[in-house]
């Protein structure tokens, strides 16, 4: 079963500090203050009752608990710093410990570009399998986020289990899917998973996914993900919440209150999990952000994302909880310059915070549109960022005073035993055109894009992800079809 | 256990100089043709590295290595073969340097390097040498090809001076020119009057091969 370690993750030795120990203390104090006096809305009864249960004041009516500083504190201390998130073949598996970053696929997109056609047109479930195929065989994406598109051909009803078999089929990597947003659904997931790991018992030891869910900034939830999660950490399944303030809209202007919020939109989840299961895995997403001043629109990738995702994960580090956060998902069309530029910098800045997940690589317009182009080149950038990141070795054998002492005075290190050990420490990039003029023009003009056209064909083509065995399938399928008999209308 | 072939071809596929060395001096020392030795070692070790190198699993310095440890090797086993009179059929004979004026090295030598690897007889002049060196060592071994190196704007007319040196000499029909460096372009290559332009060390193999119909 082993194939051997295939991920890449980044373990920086460089750590940007956004934050002095006296602001992530002022901004802590300040959510304290208005998860007790102000309270967070958590519209579903069972959470209220929960809540209610160990002591948090609750408004029936509008659904708000006011939640006090020190059962957020005893939260805080009952969940774990450090857990792995399984992985169907267990060489993928992923160590949350605060020293690595693992680099994730983007998702929930709407659409994707054909990679054979070009053509823009609707996602399906076969994109959803295909795009989990090209990450599976990128060694630098760690797990599979999303999925990286809705998989629009098959019923609404029942998409999220589509949808998670196709991510299973395609990639033996960690599925982390963020349309588990119901009790039900949650429960389905975790029979589909029990199949493929042999029971529920051995999901708690080896979660093979875990679920993400998003915030209704400013201080709220959504009754439905907070329910499913409530399934998912009951079965040890990792669960993960995402604010994402708007700073002017959903959060004010400034980026500290705005930091504010998203502390209090992500601790009072963690709260809800710990009281009903003490020690239940929970991590945070930030996509804390700013509209834009004139058309009021999200605004993925500019400067402020940096600063806040950057601020925010030393506020997690403060809390030992592990942080997931947005990076890539430009808001260009096609993958060019700006795709570029806004990729290498959302990588760069939370790279050097030790981010510990980040969402992710292959989408664009603003991670509505899937490009299988863009998963290799963003993979490329974080292979550019992983570089960086990791500094520089110094010790005996990296010096090579023995073969500077043996090549001399205008000699060359091509030949030498040394540079043979050490050539593969260099970058080496998929599909960046290093090529000489003449070559390219022969070739007929290549490009990145154009390289990253064919060698995401040749993946499509060839890779063969860790197979499932045909009855584990088969099971898989039912599970489906019963969904669909259970919750399709008028079948 | 594998035979001298096969260490000799492993040794120079693997880049692994003094190894290709002891292991040509022990194929002579065992009483082998030396030409065996040489296909069934050298050429075979560097036409594995070539392939491996064409499909993107080798990179530059893993090529180099093999070559230099096919050069190695050759130093022992060519004496050889000429006390029984053999020879290798090379597939040419080239002049090689920078031209006067320039002393970057590191991109002919590998181009020299290269083409002795592909079987091509190489003579190295070294860097900043003298149109006259280039024209007489061209007349001394019957070149097939001459190489010519630039890695400057200033120094780039030498590669013209010595093409019209060689015309007044009678010795341009007899050679084919190739130039290169770092600021040469095709366009170059045309106005200097050179046969032909090699942009990197793998296509300059490729065009002497096809200057000299191989």
């Amino acid at each position: 079963m082993s194939t051997g370690r295939r991920i890449r993750p980044i373990k920086p030795k460089m750590r940007l500090q956004f934050l002095t120990p006296d602001g992530i203390r002022m901004i802590h104090e300040a959510a304290l203050d208005v998860m007790e006096s102000v309270g967070v809305r958590f519209p579903s009864h069972k959470a209220l009752d929960i809540l209610e249960g160990a002591g948090a004041k609750v408004d029936r009516e509008k659904m708000i608990a006011k939640l006090p500083a020190d059962l957020v504190m005893k939260a805080i201390a009952s969940a774990p710093s450090v857990y792995t998130l399984a992985a169907r073949n267990p060489d993928d598996d992923l160590l949350l410990d605060g020293e690595h970053c693992y680099l994730s696929t983007d998702g929930c997109g709407i659409e994707t570009y054909d990679l054979y056609t070009g053509e823009k047109r609707t996602s399906t479930k076969q994109d959803v399998h295909d795009s989990a195929k090209l990450a599976d065989a990128m060694d630098n994406i760690a797990f599979i986020w999303g999925p990286m598109v809705s998989a629009q051909d098959v019923p609404a009803e029942t998409r999220p289990l589509h949808e998670l078999e196709a991510c299973f089929i395609g990639s033996s990597k960690h599925i982390q899917p963020e349309t588990i947003i119901s009790e039900d659904i949650a429960r389905r997931c975790i029979e589909m998973a029990s199949i493929l790991v042999g029971g529920k018992e051995n999901l708690r030891k080896r979660p093979i996914f875990s679920v993400m869910q998003c915030a209704m900034d400013p201080l709220g939830h959504d009754g439905g993900s907070l329910e499913a999660s409530l399934v998912a950490a009951e079965h040890g399944i990792p669960t993960g919440f995402m604010p994402m303030p708007m700073s002017c809209a959903t959060a004010p202007a400034t980026l500290a209150g705005n930091l504010v919020l998203t502390t209090t939109d992500s601790l009072s989840a963690l709260v809800l999990m710990q009281i009903a299961h003490p020690g239940a895995p929970v991590f945070f997403a930030a996509a804390p952000t700013a509209i834009d001043l004139r058309t009021g629109g999200y605004t993925g990738g500019g400067p402020e994302d940096f600063l806040l995702g950057g601020a925010f994960n030393q506020i997690c580090d403060f809390y030992g909880i592990p942080l997931s956060m947005g990076a890539m998902a430009t808001g260009a069309k096609m993958p060019d310059w700006q795709a570029g530029v806004d990729n290498s910098f959302s990588t760069i800045a939370p790279v050097l915070t030790c981010t510990d997940m980040l969402t992710g690589a292959g989408m664009l317009n603003g991670s509505k549109i899937l490009s299988f182009q863009q998963i290799i080149m963003d993979c490329e950038i974080y292979g550019i960022a992983k570089m960086f990141a990791e500094g520089i070795q110094v010790d005996e054998e990296t010096l090579a005073i023995d073969t500077i002492k043996k090549v001399g005075v205008g000699g060359n290190f091509l030949a030498e035993k040394h540079t043979r050990r050490h050539l593969k420490d260099l970058w080496r990039p998929m599909v960046y055109d290093r090529t000489p003029y003449n070559v390219w023009e022969a070739g007929g003009r290549k490009g990145a894009f154009e390289n990253a056209t064919e060698l995401a064909r040749r993946i499509m083509e060839t890779h063969e992800p860790l197979p499932i065995p045909e009855d584990q399938r088969k099971e898989l399928r039912e599970c489906i079809k019963k969904a669909e008999a259970e919750l399709i209308k008028g079948r | 256990m594998a035979d001298v072939f096969e260490l000799l071809s492993k040794a120079v596929f693997e880049g692994e100089i003094e190894d290709a060395e002891d292991l040509a001096k022990k194929a002579l020392s065992e009483g082998l043709d030396p030409l065996s030795v040489i296909e069934k070692g050298c050429v075979d070790g560097i036409e594995k590295a070539g392939d491996l190198f064409a499909k993107g699993e080798y990179f530059l310095p893993e090529l180099v290595a093999a070559a230099e440890a096919m050069k190695a090797a050759m130093a022992i086993l060519e004496p050889a073969l000429s006390e029984q009179k053999g020879e290798r059929k090379s597939l040419g004979r080239v002049v090689l340097g920078t031209v006067h004026g320039d002393i970057h090295d590191i991109g002919k030598s590998i181009v020299g390097s290269m083409l002795s690897a592909a079987g091509f007889s190489v003579y190295d002049l070294g860097v900043d040498v003298s149109n006259e060196t280039f024209v007489n060592k061209v007349r001394e071994v019957s070149a097939d090809i001459l190489g010519l190196s630039a890695l400057l704007t200033t120094t780039m007319p030498r590669q013209q001076e010595i093409i019209e040196m060689l015309r007044a000499q009678g010795l341009r029909d007899k050679v084919k020119v190739i130039v290169g460096g770092a600021p040469v372009t095709q366009e170059w290559a045309d106005k200097c009057g050179a046969d032909a332009f090699a942009e990197d060390a793998i296509r300059a193999v490729q065009v002497a091969k096809s200057l000299t119909g191989n």
